[in-house]
């Protein structure tokens, strides 16, 4: 590891954290694209390794009603609240279920020591205009309940009960519409003629052609089938056909998400994305966020080999109710 | 003039490759052949790299089916040049491949054992980089191109860096943990071991594919295996996901559940 920065957390983390404050100030993009290199074959150029995180909350904080942007003042209080809450020291009792977590303070580490996107939104979403996810549908809401209420009780039986990110199938962070994360909320994206591949580092890669054809069959996918096209700068990813399993913050298998990624500096692009199921979400909604180009590489992320969190839990659940047993 | 009729053979071969069956050897813009497709190994070394004749499926109740196919193997020479106790550790490992085989637990394959699982791969072929994506356990290389990037630390996939010789895409493959097997007969390297690719066009839909795998702890020499890798040509081909997580949660986690709760594989 001479010129790179390894962006697998810990190693990443320590390596990027002095570059990252300086940059921050800056204001969030305009949309405006900018020309950069060209590949080969003549489209925009916007392979690289990216950093997602940045300051910006999902959801607006209803203080902010329709403003889009915070003042500079603001920005440095509110940049200086959010790294507090992140790094904040708590400490927990031993012997007690909330001493039981990945601490990354034991690291002294936090979720922003990556690179962390200059961004001065007040929100990742923008659309609606009060930049807050729409109520769910009567039937979506029917549905999260539904699977609650078919969980309780049963949260620990199997694997079969874990969360899709505990089990290593897909991870909300990564597929589309893709999200920054807790961790790890990093992506890169490759180029080939007619071919953009695109992998969140948590999860998997999607190859998608560009020539904007939709598959003649589709079938349902845990990440959805992806086309893509060229309008100008931006390159456009259109995904449906999502297994229903995947059910990404209560979606139904009909969700339709449009990415758009454009390159508005020469080390920024911008994602922007939209959602439309209306058998979720009363209406659609969007956001947009910057990707911040990292000199670094993105490691393997080896989840269900390394998934010993899976066992333990199983297994402590097993220990629980052996011991439950004794005392009666 | 060269340059531009380069550039214009290009511009044409990307919709045929889209497309299906080619009848050029199509290339990049920097003139290296484009690898660019989905690609799959078709023959018997995913179940034994050495010769082998038919055997019975590893658990008999799998009947003729899941039955071990035979096949010529792909060693050059035949034989795997193993030393005395690593020898004796294959063997083990085969006596034990239905508990101890990574692939049952939907484990990363590893290189070069991806390459040849019965699964297809697609390689993406950039200006700076080589994509390679495996259907089997969403398995992803990048390859550096021109670059001696080193490994930070190993992983499943190891750290590929490649170079061009002539027509040849040559990848030096470190860092591997050594945890993962070269097939389903418990044939194996360790963590010391480099594994050297060789993918060179026999035309416009065929790679031949050549992998030199040294590891002087487990074998007596450097050894070989060479395969063709066919091209899919069907038309609006897209690699689906193969996600076998689910697959392999009651081999894995199995001795964990709650005795009376629903097993996955009976959904």
């Amino acid at each position: 590891m001479k010129r790179h920065a390894v962006a697998l957390s810990v190693l990443a983390a320590l390596a990027a954290f002095a570059a990252a404050p300086a940059a921050l100030a800056q204001k969030a993009s305009t949309q405006k694209p900018v020309a950069h290199k060209r590949t080969p074959w003549g489209e925009p150029d916007i392979a690289g390794v990216y950093a997602e995180f940045s300051i910006a909350p999902l959801e607006r904080p209803v203080e902010f009603g329709e403003r889009e942007y915070l003042t500079q003042d603001e920005y440095a209080q509110f940049e200086k609240q959010r790294l507090n809450a992140v790094n904040e020291d708590v400490e927990t009792v031993p012997g007690t279920q909330a001493d039981v977590h990945y601490d990354m303070g034991t690291f002294k580490l936090s979720q922003n020591e990556g690179v962390t996107s200059p961004n001065m939104r007040t929100s990742i979403v923008t659309v609606p205009k009060n930049g807050r996810i729409p109520a769910l549908t009567p039937a979506a809401a029917a549905r999260r309940d539904a699977r609650a209420a078919a969980r309780k009780g049963h949260e620990f039986d199997g694997p079969e009960q874990r969360s899709l990110t505990e089990r290593c199938i897909v991870w909300p962070s990564t597929l589309p519409p893709i999200l920054p994360g807790g961790y790890n909320s990093n992506l890169q994206i490759f180029q080939g003629p007619g071919q953009v591949v695109i992998q969140g580092e948590m999860g998997d890669a999607r190859v998608i052609r560009t020539d904007g054809r939709k598959p003649a069959q589709v079938l349902p996918q845990w990440n959805g089938n992806s086309v893509a096209h060229w309008e100008g700068e931006t390159l456009v990813v259109e995904t449906s056909g999502f297994n229903p399993e995947t059910a990404w913050r209560n979606a139904s298998e009909k969700m339709k998400v449009t990415e758009r990624i454009t390159r508005v500096a020469d080390k920024t692009l911008e994602y922007a994305f939209t959602v439309v199921d209306p058998d979720t979400w009363e209406q659609p909604w969007g956001g947009v966020y910057p990707l911040t180009e990292m000199d670094g590489l993105l490691f393997e992320y080896a989840c269900t080999e390394g998934n010993y969190g899976m066992a333990n839990i199983l297994a402590g659940e097993r220990k629980a109710e052996k011991d439950a047993a004794a005392k009666k | 003039m060269r340059r531009l009729l380069t550039a214009a053979l290009v511009l044409l071969a990307v919709p045929a490759l889209a497309d299906g069956v080619l009848d050029k050897l199509p290339r990049a813009a920097d003139g290296h052949p484009d690898l660019s497709g989905v690609w799959q190994a078709l023959n018997t070394a995913h179940w034994n790299l050495e010769p082998h004749v038919s055997a019975y499926p590893v658990v008999l109740d799998l009947g003729a089916q899941f039955a071990v196919p035979p096949g010529q193997g792909v060693v050059d020479g035949g034989k795997i040049p193993y030393l005395p106790a690593a020898l004796a550790e294959r063997d083990k490992r085969f006596a034990n491949r239905l508990t101890d085989d990574p692939e049952g637990k939907c484990y990363l394959g590893g290189v070069p054992r991806s390459t040849y699982m019965p699964y297809p791969f697609q390689i993406v072929q950039g200006p700076r980089d080589v994509i390679i994506t495996y259907q089997y356990a969403t398995g992803f290389r990048r390859i550096f191109v021109g670059g001696k990037e080193e490994a930070p630390l190993d992983s499943w996939m190891g750290w590929s860096n490649a170079h061009w010789e002539g027509d040849t895409f040559v990848v030096v493959v470190t860092g591997l943990n050594g945890l993962t097997w070269l097939d389903r007969a418990g044939n194996y390297a360790t963590a010391n071991a480099k594994v050297t690719e060789r993918y060179t066009p026999m035309g416009p839909n065929h790679l031949r594919y050549e992998a030199t795998i040294e590891d002087a702890t487990v074998y007596s020499r450097p050894w070989t295996i060479r395969m063709p890798l066919y091209r899919i040509v069907d038309d609006d081909y897209r690699m689906l996901e193969f996600k076998c997580e689910p697959y392999a949660e009651e081999k894995i986690y199995g001795h964990l559940r709650k005795p009376s709760s629903t097993e996955g594989a009976s959904k």
